[in-house]
């Protein structure tokens, strides 16, 4: 099949590592994950101040599709821009916090992002997408579902452009890989397919 | 595939199912509206909450499905039970490689993080991918299983995501099951949010003050083999996001409307063509005042629509698929469910909430769903 649809643009965070397009542009390795997401945020010099109320999740994410988005250039209207993201754990990092606080009077700062699909909003909100989103429960990544359910969204013109991938975090364990997708060439584009998705959700570099 | 192939393919209702504390199976809860019943009430659980609240909650006793050897959760009994009956009285072949399970759920297991110690294998056995694979291998399903968990919308998201598969040819059949049960961790959530009313909530109501949390499950089966060509099908769906505020509703109401827009071109109809509305109308003051914008931004404040979270508090990731099949049972006996607890308008754009059970020629019908991180979905089924 003949295909016009790229990943025009490629986030990973994972080991202490920010990956753009596969290329490393920030490291701080040895830090826990917070001082980490702290030092990613300065690093960028991204000024926004809900980050701090954010969960480790959503703060990754939100990270992740900065970075992304970053010089990205989109020039749709937001309104036609999805996102569509899957992770292993759900909210379960703010669960387990969660859980301990509910003895000591529940707090719904703490609670609200008790559901994975908040970082989905936290994106939106900042990007002021109001599209197509959804978000999936997978034991490991699966290029496949998500290949799958992009290419809908883009064929039927559901949207313009996609944002997919992981975004998962267990403790000090943490994986954000995101990609754009979009029905255009660009710079340091590769073609979408399950092969260059899995190649950079699984690159060590 | 173009998108124009992929379009033309239906995706018929085959079966459905409802396990709830009003009954175990779809007949049995519609009797139960139409009778007027509730499940929701008062109850004094020191398990779940310190003070009394007001909810719609299985007996204790309630085993859902006595698996003898097993150990399924609670929440995956419950799952199973529902698509054990919705299969029942159907030639549906699990294991066909074309066959999928979906499973919908807001916090499926969470509860076990309130009684069990924390440990990795913990962190596994509370995760939604394992409910699912426990509940897809318990039926022998072929596939590997689909989880949706996306807030208060996850239920309609799970039917759209099956239509969307069946639809591109990736699955000719799909078993979409939504679940939610309730302990204390969600009941001290909503509650610190100031969100539970203290009696049966009041949607669309003047004096409406919070929603009640609900357990239960709910099983659509789809697909898109012809010999169902003579049943209710799925038309079409459509997600948006407000990209306002994490845990309120939009201010304006144009994203649910830009939702149901989407939906009705997707099913290709009109606001005309909608001959029902089932609501999410959770009762609190926010989301129904954002609703009632919304259908009315889309020219539907005219039509008939009830809210039943007065009969089953709301159910989570259930709430879409339980609230669609008693749709689809009104689209089949031309009988519309009242709103339990409603009484007087309380939102600026009045809309039509139904009150009484009502006898409707109906061909067409829109299910909305709203929820924390500013999602929203709509879904139309029809004749």
């Amino acid at each position: 099949m003949i295909t016009n649809r790229y990943i025009t643009v490629s986030c990973k965070i994972a080991t202490g590592v920010v990956h753009k397009d596969m290329k490393s542009v920030f490291a701080n390795p040895q830090t826990s994950l917070p001082d980490f997401l702290l030092s990613v945020y300065q690093y960028f010099a991204f000024s926004y101040p809900k980050f701090y109320k954010m969960d480790n999740l959503s703060k990754l994410g939100w990270l992740a599709s900065e970075v992304l988005l970053k010089d990205a250039g989109l020039k749709f209207d937001p309104a036609q821009v999805a996102v569509v993201l899957a992770n292993a754990n759900s909210s379960l990092d703010n669960d387990l916090k969660y859980v301990k606080t509910i003895a000591e009077g529940a707090s719904p700062s703490v609670f609200v992002y008790t559901l994975p699909n908040i970082v989905i909003g936290e994106i939106c909100i900042r990007n002021n997408f109001k599209g197509e989103h959804a978000f999936f429960i997978q034991d490991k990544f699966d290029e496949n579902f998500i290949f799958q359910q992009v290419n809908y969204l883009l064929d039927q013109q559901l949207a313009s452009a996609c944002i997919c991938g992981w975004v998962d975090v267990l403790g000090d364990n943490y994986k954000a890989s995101l990609f754009l997708v979009e029905d255009k060439q660009a710079d340091n584009a590769v073609v979408f397919s399950t092969e260059n998705m899995a190649k950079i959700f699984n690159s060590i570099n | 595939m173009s998108a124009v192939e992929n379009k033309s393919r239906d995706v018929y209702v085959v079966a459905d199912n409802i396990v709830s504390p009003l009954g175990k199976t779809t007949a049995a809860n519609f009797s139960a509206l139409q009778a007027g019943h509730t499940s929701v009430k008062k109850h004094i659980d020191n398990e779940i909450a310190a003070d009394p609240f007001v909810a719609s909650l299985f007996e204790k006793s309630e085993a859902f499905y006595d698996d003898g050897i097993k150990d399924y959760t609670r929440f995956e009994r419950l799952a199973i039970s529902s698509v054990s009956e919705a299969l029942k009285n159907t030639n549906i072949d699990v294991a066909d490689e074309k066959t999928v399970f979906i499973l919908s759920s807001t916090k499926g297991n969470v509860s076990l993080l309130e009684t069990e110690l924390n440990s990795t294998e913990l962190n596994e056995r509370v995760s939604l991918a394992t409910s699912a694979k426990l509940i897809a291998t318990h039926f022998r399903f072929k596939n590997k299983p689909i989880v949706v968990s996306n807030a208060c919308i996850s239920g309609v998201l799970a039917i759209i995501t099956a239509m969307r598969l069946i639809r591109s040819g990736e699955y000719d059949t799909a078993v979409v099951t939504g679940a939610d049960v309730i302990s204390k961790f969600i009941v001290s959530g909503f509650q610190s949010f100031q969100a539970l009313s203290s009696e049966v909530c009041k949607p669309f109501d003047h004096v409406r003050d919070g929603l009640n949390l609900g357990e239960g499950a709910g099983t659509i089966i789809l697909s898109a083999n012809e010999k169902f060509a003579n049943h209710i099908k799925v038309l079409g769906g459509a997600i948006s996001n407000d990209a306002n505020h994490i845990s309120g509703p939009s201010r304006t109401g144009e994203e649910l409307a830009g939702a149901i827009n989407n939906a009705l071109k997707d099913a290709d109809k009109d606001a005309e063509d909608i001959d029902f509305i089932s609501a999410h109308g959770t009762a609190t003051v926010y989301n129904d005042e954002m609703e009632a914008t919304a259908l009315t931004l889309s020219g539907l404040q005219n039509v008939l629509l009830n809210s039943l979270k007065g009969n089953y508090g709301h159910t989570l990731g259930a709430a879409g698929i339980i609230e669609t099949v008693i749709s689809l049972q009104s689209l089949t006996q031309g009988l519309m469910m009242p709103t339990t607890g409603y009484r007087e308008n309380g939102v600026t754009n009045v809309v039509n909430v139904c009150t009484e059970v009502t006898a409707l020629d109906a061909k067409t019908f829109l299910k909305t769903a709203s929820g924390f991180g500013g999602c929203n979905g709509a879904v139309i089924f029809g004749k």
